[in-house]
């Protein structure tokens, strides 16, 4: 799961990031969602930096896929910022929807439940929801659409910049 | 070189469309002297301009403008302002096709009779026989370079097909091969062989898959006969007094609207956007839209009973290396009702890149279920199932009672429900196909639904008589004689095969009955 520390205001960003010893994937700091250990960081102005680290979490775990980090996640999501940025109403459904998904989670929020089980659980009762439906149907293309994700999953791509797959292993199948 | 029309010029024939029917259309009668425009809605792009990724290709080429849709269809529910995976573009949807090209069976022209009485289906016979379109389907096929015919080889197999294969085998299906495919398995035509690219959805960068775009059009426009006019949408047909069409009301890339004037008009906007243009065009003299005293205008919407298999494997085969459409079974396309259906269906490979099959595989779907499906992408195999579907009244494409595009006219609303024959035959479909897949040793078999319909046909159909249908034998609309419909929404039923090689010998056999009326004088 996505480990989260709230880090201290003040810390600066940059310093955040030389810091990798901190241990946790995300730091929450000022307006940025941070990780020190992949050294990238993403600045949050429009929604709150936490709404931003849980949107992170439930991308996950509305697409688990266990070989692929967070970064990627985080990016995916990163467009439901920049649309609140400029549209009041979207603002309103995702803070809307992960302040409501905090509280059916109850004390620790929907990030303390330990178990993806358990935040799936949660999940499912909202999946008719069109806070759901926001977040998971941005996250098909925003996910999935990353060039950076296609090797984990083993896809090459275009292939037509290097002559096409024909000799490059369109019928090397071999285990038939 | 390319011509150039003024819009008062009422000899020409006005094509709307430059996909398979209306491309192939302007070059045939260009090749016999006879002055074309074709009217295309979307923009061109060349070959060396396709990008060879999903969704980007999809934003350069796809028709994206919004319809709605109603019915027991998934695609409603999942796409509900995305029917139908099309394209708008010079070249049409011969751009994204994949290029399979069969032939239809004696018996699929003969439905009505072959089948009997099925309720709630509206099936007629064509009026026209296998054996008169054979000269034409030859024809066809030595224009497209149909692999498999003319003494041109068949594409080599990929590791999708050698997957089928493998399975097709243990099955004891016998007709199974890289099937008849109109992509160059040499070079021919100008045009390079296949460099199994893999993006034929896409676009095809080598320009070795046919399409009108880099085909038929530049052939026709180096005649000096054919003009193809970009970014035109047309919106209305006119005509005069005595019912006879007149021109073409459309908008240009500004916006504005034009009318190109006509001896002859030519309807090849595919099956959603011809009835749509026919039943905008609705006027005093004709109140229920042009070509529509029978009142089939937009009606037996057909789209194929499709679906997917994808098989999960415990070793590695990388589907999308290679032609998109590798291989074909064709053993289950026979008429044999002891399965539980009328009709056939083909088993045909097809391949999703990543992007594309996280957005298909299951749409509105997550969690692991689904995401372990995503896992093992490069393990994973999959074909299509193309089969005959019901023509149904209630399936139609009809104009939207109160929302407008840009140039104000009627958006398009498609409903479709299945027949109970489409159900028994796409179940019967997802159970051959996923045991295959285990006869390989699949690991787990993910029966898919069907996409937005890339097969769209019937809605204008070829009927003997007047009152069954919209257009007779030659594509020519009963109640009018200088209007004629050329793609497939012509098609009587839709019979197991893919469209386009249908759509393509039409086109060509009614290149020659349009000039030879016009010698002729009757119109
Ligand atoms: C992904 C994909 C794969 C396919 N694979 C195969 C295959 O392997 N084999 C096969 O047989 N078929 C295949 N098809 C189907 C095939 O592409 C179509 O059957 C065929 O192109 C239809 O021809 P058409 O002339 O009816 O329409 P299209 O080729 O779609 O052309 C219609 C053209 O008309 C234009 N137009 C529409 N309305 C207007 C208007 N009002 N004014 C001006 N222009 C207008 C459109 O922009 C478009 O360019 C595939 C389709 C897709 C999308
Ligand atoms: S696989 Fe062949 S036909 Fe398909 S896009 Fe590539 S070169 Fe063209």
């Amino acid at each position: 799961m996505v480990t989260i520390y709230d880090g201290k205001p003040g810390l600066s960003r940059r310093e955040l990031l030389k810091r990798g010893s901190i241990g946790a994937l995300l730091v929450i700091s000022g307006s940025a969602v941070i990780s020190p250990e992949q050294a990238w960081g993403l600045e949050t102005s429009a929604l709150k930096p936490e709404t931003m680290a849980t949107l992170i979490q439930m991308a996950r775990d509305i697409y688990p896929h266990d070989q692929v980090p967070d970064k990627y996640y985080a990016i995916a999501v990163k467009g439901h910022h920049e649309t609140a940025a400029k549209d009041p109403a979207h603002k309103e459904l995702i803070e809307k929807g992960i302040a409501e998904l905090d509280k059916k989670a109850g004390k620790g929020g929907y990030r303390g439940l330990g178990w993806e089980e358990q935040r799936v659980a949660l999940l499912t009762e909202i999946e008719k929801a069109p806070f759901f439906q926001a977040v998971r149907g941005g996250l098909v293309v925003s996910l999935y659409n990353q060039k950076e994700v296609w090797p984990i999953f083993g896809y090459e791509g275009e292939s037509y910049s290097k002559g096409g797959y024909i000799a490059r292993g369109f019928s090397d199948i071999e285990w038939l | 070189m390319a011509a150039s029309f003024d819009l008062k010029n009422d000899g020409v024939v006005v094509i709307i469309g430059s996909g398979a029917g209306g491309g192939t259309l302007g070059n045939e009668l260009a090749q016999k002297g006879i002055d074309v425009v074709i009217l295309e809605a979307g923009a061109r792009h060349e070959y060396e301009d396709f990008i060879n990724d999903e969704w980007d290709s999809f934003a350069q080429l796809a028709w994206k403008d919004k319809r709605t849709t109603s019915g027991d269809w998934r695609v409603a529910k999942d796409f509900p302002n995305l029917p139908a995976w099309i394209v708008k573009s010079v070249g049409g949807s011969t751009t994204h096709w994949a290029g399979a090209s069969l032939r239809f069976q004696e018996h699929e022209f003969k439905t009505a009779s072959t089948y009997g009485k099925l309720e709630g289906a509206n099936l007629l016979d064509w009026p026209i026989t296998l054996a008169e379109m054979e000269p034409y389907y030859a024809k066809a096929e030595a224009k497209m370079g149909v692999t498999g015919t003319n003494d041109w080889p068949r594409l080599p197999g990929n590791n999708n097909f050698k997957v089928l294969k493998a399975g097709a085998d243990k099955l004891g299906y016998k007709e199974c091969h890289t099937g008849n495919m109109a992509i160059n398995s040499v070079e021919r035509d100008d045009r390079n062989s296949c460099q199994q690219t893999g993006f034929c959805f896409q676009g095809c960068k080598w320009g070795a898959k046919w399409s009108t775009l880099y085909t038929e059009i530049p052939k026709g426009e180096a005649t000096g006969h054919l003009e193809v006019r970009p970014n035109a949408m047309a919106i209305k047909i006119n005509h005069d007094a005595s019912g006879k069409v007149t021109g073409v009301v459309y908008a240009d890339k500004d916006g504005k609207l034009q009318e190109q004037k006509a001896r002859i008009v030519a309807v090849a906007g595919n099956s959603i956007e011809s009835p749509r243009l026919l039943l905008n065009s609705q006027s005093a003299k004709f109140p229920h839209g042009l070509a529509n005293s029978s009142g089939q205008v937009g009606k037996n919407y057909m789209r194929h009973t499709t679906g997917s298999v994808y098989a999960i494997f415990d070793k590695p085969v990388h589907m999308y290396r290679g032609t998109t459409m590798a291989g074909i079974i064709r053993d289950e396309a026979r008429h044999d009702p002891s399965r539980g259906f009328v009709g056939g269906y083909e088993f045909e490979t097809l391949s999703l890149g990543l992007p594309f099959m996280a957005a298909f595989l299951n749409p509105g779907g997550w969690g692991r279920s689904f995401t372990t499906a995503l896992d093992h992408y490069d393990h994973m195999a999959g074909l299509w199932i193309v089969g005959e579907d019901m023509p149904r009244e209630e399936n139609r494409i009809m104009l939207h009672a109160d929302e407008k595009d840009e140039h104000g006219m009627p958006i398009a609303d498609v409903h479709f429900d299945d027949h109970p024959n489409d159900t028994a035959m796409r179940n019967h479909a997802y159970k051959q196909a996923s045991a295959l897949y285990d006869a390989v040793g699949a690991t787990r078999t993910f029966p898919t639904p069907p996409y937005p319909s890339t097969h769209n046909l019937g809605t204008n159909r070829m009927s003997g008589k007047a009152e069954h249908g919209v257009v007779n034998k030659h594509g020519q609309t009963h109640d009018i004689k200088n209007l004629f419909v050329s793609d497939g929404s012509q098609f009587t039923t839709g019979a197991a095969e893919n469209p386009t090689l249908t759509i393509v010998s039409l086109a060509i056999r009614q290149a020659d009955y349009i000039a030879a009326q016009m010698s002729a004088k009757t119109i």
